[in-house]
């Protein structure tokens, strides 16, 4: 995907959360969004998933500029997958019937085609014998992986994955890590927000460092993470890195 | 305590009060005057199973509209369900029937004595089933909803598919209890002269000078129409529970 963002505005009240905020990906197959909280990282991925529409400014995938009305959006959400920190599954339904219901009620597959789709994919990341439990009865590890699988079914052109390992205990991290890691060697893009830096730095093409509504350090992983000129994104760096 | 063991304890109640009553006063006891007119409990009780049924689905369906009026954006829409759930809250069953079938159902010209009283029960107990709609559409969190958009369900499927399904887990106790009130408060249809379960029974005694023996089918009717619905309500509560 080639990523091109102009003078990016979103403000909520008062408050203005990205304040112009521009950027111009090479063609990658991954760009990592990283900062200290409340920076404007999730309301930034938001946009990008056509989830909230910006106050200004202009969002461009491949050439393509997201629309601002919902209906659009919508088609366009259709095309590209999310998944956010705390999975939001759906509880009432089975682990199943939560990858089944965007491919029957939003692709058109039927009920077997759809159950068909997703056996496969249920097998691969050792979930099928959890796919009849529903979220709460899941360990946390299991119910991102769901939702990423959830995401990854309808064959999404892209991901966007907000913190996706933040609301886990660290001994289910590495398995929800390896299967985004996989991604990438099956050729999905994504956009990932993350405070797991070293994962960052080793599958991400590209990464953004965002504080205070805006980039303050682009690149490839290597200079953004080791020669930051800025000196907020350093003292940052040294901080979590230490 | 467990809801079975309540309904030992109603079951048990009940007939105590039946041997009781048997044994504390054998000589005026008098079923037989009473048992002449069985057919009037019978229908009694028909009419007001069949107005329950009826004001019982009727009042979901108003319930669910005015909830979904009440959480509206426009506040216009908003005002309409607030100002409906107010006032029926705030006016006794009894001014509404009244007002209802000799005001305004005389005014439209609408004479059928049942089919105004099932509307007026559905539209009382539908204001109380709309706070409880709303309750549980407020409780599921707004995350469901982005996750919904996320997927690219539209609005509508997305409270037909993910919103719906769990409030209704949600709030089917309270929705059960509403409808066990429905059926009770159906008693009330009596003052516009419908000859339900309530009116019957107090027939038969004027005709029989027999209290007890008319009051206690009475109870015991609208128990057989209570118990089975809270009992239903326990079984899918159970059917359909799960962890958050
Ligand atoms: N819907 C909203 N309404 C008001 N303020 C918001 C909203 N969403 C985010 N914010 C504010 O925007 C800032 C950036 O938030 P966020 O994008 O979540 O940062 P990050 O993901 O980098 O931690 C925070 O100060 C947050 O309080
Ligand atoms: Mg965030």
């Amino acid at each position: 995907m080639r990523l091109t963002i102009k003078d990016l505005t979103q403000t909520f009240g008062t408050t203005r959360v990205l304040d112009k905020l521009s950027i111009e990906t090479g063609r990658v197959n991954s760009l990592a969004l990283v900062g200290p909280s409340g920076g404007g990282k999730s309301t930034l991925l938001r946009i990008l998933a056509g989830l909230d529409i910006p106050t200004s400014g202009t969002v461009t995938f491949d050439g393509t500029t997201l629309q601002r009305d919902e209906v659009n959006l919508r088609l366009y959400r259709r095309t590209v997958g999310t998944v956010f920190q705390s999975y939001n599954l759906f509880p009432h339904l089975s682990a199943r019937e939560n990858l089944i219901l965007p491919l029957v009620h939003v692709h058109r597959l039927s009920r077997d085609e759809a159950i068909a789709r997703v056996e496969e994919p249920l097998r691969r990341f050792q979930l099928h014998e959890h796919a009849d439990k529903r979220p709460a009865e899941l360990s946390g590890g299991q119910n991102q992986r769901i939702a990423i699988l959830r995401a990854m079914v309808v064959r999404p052109k892209r991901l966007f994955l907000d913190e996706p390992t933040s609301a886990l205990d660290p001994e289910m991290t590495a398995e929800v890590l390896d299967m985004i890691e996989g991604l990438k060697e099956s050729g999905t893009d994504f956009v990932l927000v993350t405070h797991a830096m070293n994962f960052a730095r080793r599958v991400a093409d590209e990464v953004a460092f965002i504080g205070d509504g805006t980039v303050l350090s682009h690149g490839p992983a290597e200079s953004v993470f080791e020669n930051s000129k800025n000196s907020r994104v350093a003292a940052f760096f040294q901080q979590v890195l230490r | 305590m467990s809801r079975s063991f309540a309904h030992l304890i109603v079951a048990a109640a009940v007939t105590s009060l039946l041997i009781l009553a048997c044994f504390q006063v054998p000589g005026d006891w008098n079923w037989s005057g009473v048992w002449e007119y069985r057919q009037k409990f019978i229908s009694g009780w028909l009419v007001t199973l069949g107005l329950s049924l009826a004001a019982l689905v009727l009042s979901v369906a108003i319930g669910l509209i005015v909830a979904l009026f009440l959480g509206a954006q426009n506040p216009l829409i908003e005002a309409t369900g607030r100002i409906y759930v107010e006032i029926i809250r705030g006016t006794p069953l009894l001014v509404q029937l009244l007002l209802g079938f000799y005001v305004i159902a005389n005014a439209v010209g609408l004479e059928n004595r049942f089919v105004v009283g099932t509307l007026v029960l559905a539209a009382f107990s539908g204001a109380y089933m709309a706070e409880i709609f709303r309750g549980g559409l407020n409780a599921i969190p707004k995350t469901q909803r982005d996750s919904a958009r996320a997927i690219g369900l539209t609005q509508w499927q997305s409270f037909r598919l993910v919103i719906l399904p769990q409030a209704v887990r949600l709030v089917l106790p309270a929705i059960a209890g509403q409808l066990v009130s429905l059926i009770k408060d159906s008693s009330l249809l009596s003052v516009i002269a419908i000859s339900e379960f309530t009116l019957n029974a107090r027939e038969v005694n004027s005709f029989t000078y027999s209290t007890l023996e008319s009051y206690v089918p009475l109870a015991i009717g609208y128990l057989m129409l209570t118990l089975p619905l809270s009992a239903t309500s326990r079984w899918l509560e159970k059917s359909f529970s799960y962890e958050r």
